[in-house]
């Protein structure tokens, strides 16, 4: 049954970046910078948490899960470190996405041409 | 290129385009990407022992991998045509923006190049992530006292 909602939720979020892109003049970088700052609002109040806990793996598919991690990771170390730690724990939760797509962005882009 | 590669794929489509059928290609391949995170988690939770946590990082990390090999090794961008927000939305999109930009800028150098230009579309997510993940996270603080 979590697959179902996985399957509904990321494809929900998906047709409404889909709506948003064909229906306005918004690019796709308007669109996921959107849906980044969305995913950190809905964190002020606890819902994406049950998001994910109901969704699971699909929550944490769309761009608004890096909002929803970022603020979350910032969280984290504002319970010990009070309204420093958001600057300290903010990249938490994210730095292996982010430090992964580096990697791997520069090492297959010195491998690979690109094709046009 | 002077234009991003994003305008440059919105434009490319402007003309004769069938909304409700681009909708529904999108939340068929959004979904199918949303299913596909859930099964990663539990097949690193189940065969690695992680926790729920841990197996997610490592299913981003894989759909990140992905991501960017298929950008590297050509096809991807034909992918993104077709279902365009259902792998844009998704952190495959994420990818694909950095893969592409490195990509595309190497040959204009290293530093000044690939350096200089890698997070010129992925750039926007960090910064009004960061930057709005900061405001919330002090209103939540003043609100709710933390976690």
């Amino acid at each position: 049954m979590i697959y179902v909602y996985s399957f509904l939720f990321a494809g929900f979020v998906s047709m409404l970046g889909q709506l948003i892109l064909d229906n306005t003049k918004l690019t796709p970088g308007h669109i996921t910078s959107l849906f980044v700052i969305i995913g950190a609002s809905l964190d002020i109040f606890n819902i994406y948490d049950l998001i994910v806990a109901h969704v699971g793996g699909g929550a944490l598919v769309p761009i608004t899960s890096f909002g929803h991690l970022l603020i979350h990771g910032g969280l984290v170390r504002a319970h010990d470190m009070g309204f420093i730690g958001l600057a300290m724990g903010i990249f938490d939760l994210t730095a292996s996405g982010i430090t992964s797509a580096i990697f791997f962005a520069f090492i297959f882009s010195l491998f690979f041409r690109p094709k046009d | 290129m002077e234009k991003k590669l994003y305008d440059k794929l919105v434009m490319s489509h402007m003309p004769k385009e069938n909304r409700g059928q681009n909708a529904f290609i999108a939340f068929v391949i959004g979904g199918l990407i949303g299913a596909l995170g859930q099964f990663l988690v539990e097949f690193y939770s189940y065969y690695l022992g992680l926790s729920s946590s841990d197996a997610s990082v490592f299913m981003i990390i894989t759909l990140i991998f992905f991501a960017s090999l298929f950008t590297a090794l050509g096809f991807f961008d034909k992918w993104v045509k077709f279902a365009r927000c259902g792998l844009i939305i998704p952190i495959t999109g994420f990818a694909h923006s950095m893969t592409s930009a490195a990509i595309e800028y190497k040959k204009e150098g290293y530093v000044t190049g690939l350096g200089a230009n890698m997070f010129k579309l992925a750039g926007t997510v960090i910064l009004y992530g960061v930057v709005s993940a900061y405001i919330f996270g002090f209103i939540r603080l003043i609100i709710m006292g933390g976690i």
